[in-house]
């Protein structure tokens, strides 16, 4: 049971945003190689309630994302559980470009002498889709940055390695509640690339089964199966009528 | 990078103690230096930034370490605003490194970190929301905390992803001094969490000092 409810591709360098329902699945496929996306999740009916990348990443003691892990908002919750994922690590420390750092990489366009071939940065794109919101700049956390492997040496250095990714790669999540994501697909501000990162990414929404009792993702640590049961008391007292 | 400081205790125009457990919230102008001082060792000092003259603007973990290109904070890292803005630049460290991807605390995260049963336990994300709702003159709420800096704690990352909580650096009489580039409000939850072995179950006070511009 996993149909396909929609599809579409984000062009590079773009931002949008979409509310997924519970147990419903956002793929993400990395159709050129090189692509980047950054995302950040908020609960619909608690605006204040939103994805905390410290607490994701401490509680399953990773620094990477990748299949088994679990995205939690800042009030112990799942917001969405990553099912599958071919291309095994995923950053989120290192935030957005903003307009100064794709000037300094890549030199400074306006729409005026560009048009839609702008070079358009992930601060400003989610700022654009946090306020359809009514969310603002203070409402920004640190995202996630799907596709992007950073790696970090000993000394604490980090770096972008670009053997993380590849052609056709596709990262799977299904959502444990209704959540609300914004996304764009600027380039990565660690990039090295010499000229713009424009990637497009295949983005579809699928129907999928819940969770089951046994499911990877619940069971990958005694961590996420009490942040799934808080989910469980959530919708067993949430006014959604979600079951 | 161990860097000691050259300012003398006796000449600070303000120190005060903070109990485990409790919240400090005070303004440090442009010039002024803080200095945190951990007073019994491995004593987590979680704290945020904001822009004193707007607070809307505040301290970024993801910018800060990303344009220092490094994951620890220590002596010579300049502590960014949300706008990639200079707020603080760490003058003085005789620890070497610190934290600021592991957060905060919460009575939430304790129930998925530790156990369902916890919630009722103290944690940093009640003393921040305390002390923004205490101080309701500087015009922050929930949607203002975001990710701090854990002072004196030690988060490696390994080769392989792994985030590991490695036994502290800090010791009893390290410090960590920083000087303001703008005039900034800190607020500082001194960690209370009974829970976590990095400061081996107990939660013990911090001292904070400041010294004027040219000290």
């Amino acid at each position: 049971m996993k149909d396909v409810i929609y599809a579409d591709t984000l062009p590079g360098g773009k931002h949008w945003s979409l509310v997924m329902r519970r147990n419903t699945r956002l793929k993400l496929t990395d159709v050129e190689g090189g692509a980047n996306v950054g995302m950040l999740f908020y609960n619909p009916l608690n605006l204040l309630e939103r994805y905390n990348a410290p607490d994701t990443l401490k509680c399953q003691h990773t620094f990477k994302l990748t299949t088994g892990h679990c995205l939690y908002s800042d009030m112990g919750r799942v917001f969405c559980s990553i099912v599958s994922d071919t291309a095994g690590w995923h950053d989120t420390v290192c935030g957005n470009t903003t307009k100064a750092i794709v000037a300094r990489k890549w030199g400074e366009t306006s729409y005026q002498t560009k048009r839609n071939d702008w070079q358009q940065n992930g601060h400003d794109g989610f700022l654009v889709e946090a306020a359809k919101y009514g969310l603002g700049r203070r409402d920004l956390a640190s995202n996630v940055n799907w596709f992007s492997k950073v790696v970090v040496a000993d000394d604490g250095a980090l770096s972008l390695d670009p053997s993380g990714t590849r052609a056709g790669a596709c990262v799977e999540l299904r959502f444990e509640m209704d959540t609300l994501v914004l996304f764009h697909t600027c380039p990565h501000p660690l990039s090295t690339a010499t000229s713009y990162p424009r990637k497009p990414v295949l983005f579809e929404i699928l129907e999928g089964a819940p969770a089951t009792a046994e499911d990877p993702c619940r069971l990958s640590a005694a961590e996420n199966g009490r942040g799934f049961e808080n989910n469980r008391i959530f919708h067993a007292g949430c006014c959604a009528g979600g079951r | 990078m161990v860097k000691e400081s050259t300012l003398d205790a006796a000449t600070a125009l303000y120190s005060q103690v903070v109990p485990a457990g409790d919240y400090w919230m005070h303004i440090v102008l442009k010039g002024e230096t803080l200095r945190i001082l951990d007073l019994e060792g491995n004593q987590a000092a979680d704290t945020l930034f904001f822009n004193a003259d707007d607070p809307a603007e505040r301290y970024s973990a993801s910018d800060t370490i990303r344009e220092q290109g490094n994951l620890y904070l220590s002596a010579g890292t300049v502590l960014l605003s949300d706008l990639c803005r200079p707020m603080l630049t760490i003058t003085a460290d005789t620890v070497g490194r610190h934290d600021t991807i592991g957060g905060a605390c919460a009575t939430e995260s304790n129930t998925v970190r530790y156990a369902l049963e916890k919630k009722s336990m103290h944690a940093c994300r009640d003393s921040y929301l305390l002390a923004v709702t205490e101080n309701e003159h500087y015009g922050l709420t929930k949607r203002d905390i975001g990710h701090n800096i854990n002072f004196f704690m030690n988060v490696p990352v390994t080769p392989d992803g792994k985030l590991t909580f490695a036994d502290g650096l800090s010791a009893p009489g390290k410090y960590v001094e920083m000087t303001a580039h703008m005039n900034v409000i800190v607020l500082m939850s001194n960690c209370p969490q009974l829970n976590n072995p990095c400061n081996a179950y107990n939660p013990t006070p911090i001292e904070v000092l400041i010294w004027g511009e040219g000290a």
